[in-house]
């Protein structure tokens, strides 16, 4: 099973593991799409790290079943996958140099030493490490370890490659080029990524698609734009940027468009971006960029929603204002405003309107633990 | 800060020496001057009779004891050697376990490991003995259940010894082997599965060169003292297997034969040096320190 099957998926089937009583992944079914950087999303705790690990193969599922291809490899060690990992901590083998470090998976693999160094130092050049094969581990910086920990998983060719926040050890700075960096490396050896990350921009500005889990499970998957502007549940809408949600009673209405009844009267929404199922107590929501505020009293026009409300902060950011906006019975929204020049700028204590276009409008279903009442915005 | 450094820079310079007075002294007193004393004595003549010495540079003593024991270093080496590979096979898979597997009760399993050794060596050694006698406990079982003959005996083999110094010595070899697999890294063992190594590649490859210092840490504490023990012989052992500890011990207390003993003694420790270094370049260390 190491290099027929090539072209083909990777499927985690109705995968759950747990420890003890602690669940870490429930019933997770995911397929990873041959080439793709995909991005695995979520709070601490929901199961990440376990998914790699089954997939890497260093922890077995407790039911369910995991399949490269046609081949179930549900019980296959780590050493007969082709799948290979970059280490949170790098894991670099700290008494191997780094052109050894980055030939050990070839020379487990069979390759003779001179066809492992040619290999390597190919490798080191793609990296941008030319010269320092020879180096021990311990001599490199933050940022070039880690080149050579995703060097020596790279130069194997895997069906799949495992980073585990590969960037939490390095500084801001440091991370975005290494994110340019890891985008152009993939896209050069056309290798699938499954990254974990808990960083939402670095997710977004790198993956073909994400998938956001909560409490072992999937909350929601797309490509980034997908999934932020079409959340389908209150978590992921919450997790990945800012919303405005308001509890509401969703109706079909006729035509196209969901009308959601709510304290305050009613929000339309289009028919699509209902999640499909949908009904009952949801939420209805917007995104804190597509809202505008007008003067109190300001007509509304037709193809927007509006809401009355109470400015309690406004905050000058220089490229915008941000203002937290409080509707009669208290619940919060966050509305912001790009520093265009000529836009209305209330003060705090003003009385205002929001308004934004319809079509911006979403219906998510609500979080199971929240009680659907009264929470706006988080 | 500035002030303190400028005003006294001498007084600075020393502090290192000052700190280490102390020891320096302890060493000098009771660890130089015997030795200085002992190498001396070694070339010296003695009256048996008076026990007055005169310094007659006689290293004639040196190459005298060499061809006398020859042959009892040699065993002794031999001896030492075997306790010492027994105590590190017997000793890793324990360490291995305890470091890697044992969890939360870590130390429990090192204290059960010491347990015994909170009894002093020499009366461990001879409840051995009452064990393993002829009309003893263990002997007395196997004949009752006919799985050795009436006339077995294990004391006084060469086997009883070496088996004696393995026992006696096995913390020695147990604890720097955990010392150094428990700072071993679990990570490094995911990735070289991850790397397609299995377990025995992965034993080779990483645990092995990562544990070096640990195991030559072990060896030479486990060795050392094992090459230079008599208690073990004495006890366990007969007149066939006798160890450079055991005619040391006699020459001195026994033939009242200082020279001779000290000489014999001088030249136990140029072996257990030579070897020290010999290992230390073996493993290309640069400095021994950083092992023991
Ligand atoms: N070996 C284990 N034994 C017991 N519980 C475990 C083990 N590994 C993980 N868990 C539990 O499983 C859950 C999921 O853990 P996991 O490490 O997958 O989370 P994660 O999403 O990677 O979190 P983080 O973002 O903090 O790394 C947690 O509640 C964790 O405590
Ligand atoms: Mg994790």
């Amino acid at each position: 099973m190491t290099t027929e099957n090539r072209s083909s998926t990777i499927r985690l089937n109705r995968v759950t593991k747990s420890f003890g009583d602690v669940t870490a992944v429930d019933d997770l079914s995911l397929e990873i799409r041959e080439g793709e950087f995909l991005s695995l999303l979520g709070p601490s705790g929901c199961g990440k790290t376990t998914t790699l690990r089954m997939l890497g193969g260093f922890e077995e599922p407790t039911s369910g079943s995991i399949y490269f291809g046609d081949v179930d490899v549900t019980h296959v060690p780590p050493h007969r996958r082709d799948v290979n990992t970059v280490f949170q901590s790098y894991a670099l083998f700290p008494h191997m140099s780094v052109a050894d470090n980055i030939a050990f998976g070839l020379r487990r693999k069979g390759m003779s030493k001179w066809d492992a160094a040619g290999t390597v130092a190919d490798m080191l050049t793609l990296v941008d490490l030319e010269g320092r094969g020879d180096r021990k581990p311990t001599q490199l910086s933050g940022g070039q370890q880690q080149r050579v920990a995703l060097a020596r998983s790279l130069v194997n060719h895997p069906k799949l490659l495992l980073l585990d926040e590969p960037m939490s050890a390095l500084d801001a700075k440091l991370r975005k080029t290494m994110q340019i960096e890891l985008k152009r490396i993939q896209t050069q050896v056309g290798i699938t990524f499954l990254y974990v990350t808990h960083d939402q921009e670095e997710a977004m500005t790198m993956s073909d698609r994400i998938v956001v889990m909560n409490h072992g499970r999937i909350e929601g998957s797309g490509s980034p734009r997908e999934v932020y502007e079409h959340p389908a549940t209150e978590f992921v809408a919450t997790f990945l940027g800012a919303s405005n949600l308001l509890a509401g009673t969703l109706e079909t209405a006729t035509g196209e468009f969901d009308v959601t009844r709510h304290a305050y009267g009613s929000f339309r929404s289009p028919r699509h971006r209902t999640p499909a199922g949908l009904s009952g107590s949801v939420k209805v929501g917007v995104r804190p960029e597509k809202m505008a505020l007008q003067p109190a009293g300001s007509p509304v026009a037709d193809s927007d929603n509006s809401l009355a409300g109470t400015v309690i902060v406004s905050t000058f950011t220089g490229v915008g204002n941000q203002y937290l906006v409080a509707a009669p019975h208290g619940e919060q929204f966050v509305v912001y405003a790009q520093n265009s020049g000529q836009a209305f700028a209330p003060r705090s204590g003003e009385d205002v309107v929001m308004t934004w276009p319809v079509e911006h409008t979403f219906v998510v279903q609500p979080s199971k633990a929240v009680p659907a009442e009264g929470d706006s915005d988080d | 800060m500035t002030t303190t450094t400028s005003k006294s820079p001498r007084l600075g310079r020393l502090t290192p020496y000052l700190l280490g007075l102390p020891a320096i002294v302890w060493l000098a007193v009771f660890f130089v001057v015997p030795l200085v004393l002992m190498l001396a004595k070694a070339l010296q003549e003695c009256n048996p009779a008076t026990g007055v010495c005169t310094m007659s540079w006689n290293f004639a003593s040196l190459s005298d004891a060499w061809s006398s024991s020859s042959t009892i270093i040699f065993r002794s080496l031999g001896y030492a050697l075997a306790a010492t590979v027994i105590d590190l096979v017997l000793s890793f898979p324990i360490a291995y376990w305890i470091a890697f597997y044992a969890g939360r009760r870590k130390n429990f399993f090192l204290m059960m490991l010491l347990v015994p050794f909170f009894v002093s060596f020499v009366i461990r050694t001879v409840i051995w003995k009452f064990l393993l006698s002829s009309d003893g406990l263990i002997i007395h079982t196997l004949q009752n259940l006919h799985l050795v003959s009436s006339d077995y005996q294990i004391l006084g083999t060469t086997f009883a010894v070496v088996a004696g110094l393995a026992y006696n010595f096995l913390p020695f070899t147990a604890l720097p082997l955990y010392v150094s697999l428990e700072r071993l890294n679990p990570a490094l063992l995911e990735a070289s599965h991850d790397l397609y190594a299995g377990r025995i590649t992965t034993f080779r490859k990483i645990v092995l060169p990562l544990c070096a210092p640990g195991i030559f840490a072990a060896f030479l504490l486990t060795f050392i003292p094992a090459f230079g023990d008599y208690v073990n012989q004495q006890v366990l052992g007969g007149f066939t297997n006798t160890m450079v500890g055991t005619v040391i011990q006699n020459l001195f207390l026994v033939s009242n034969d200082f020279p001779g003993g000290s000489a014999l003694s001088a030249i136990v420790m140029g072996i257990s040096l030579i070897g020290i270094l010999a290992y230390g370049r073996l493993l290309g260390s640069k400095s021994i320190g950083d092992f023991v």
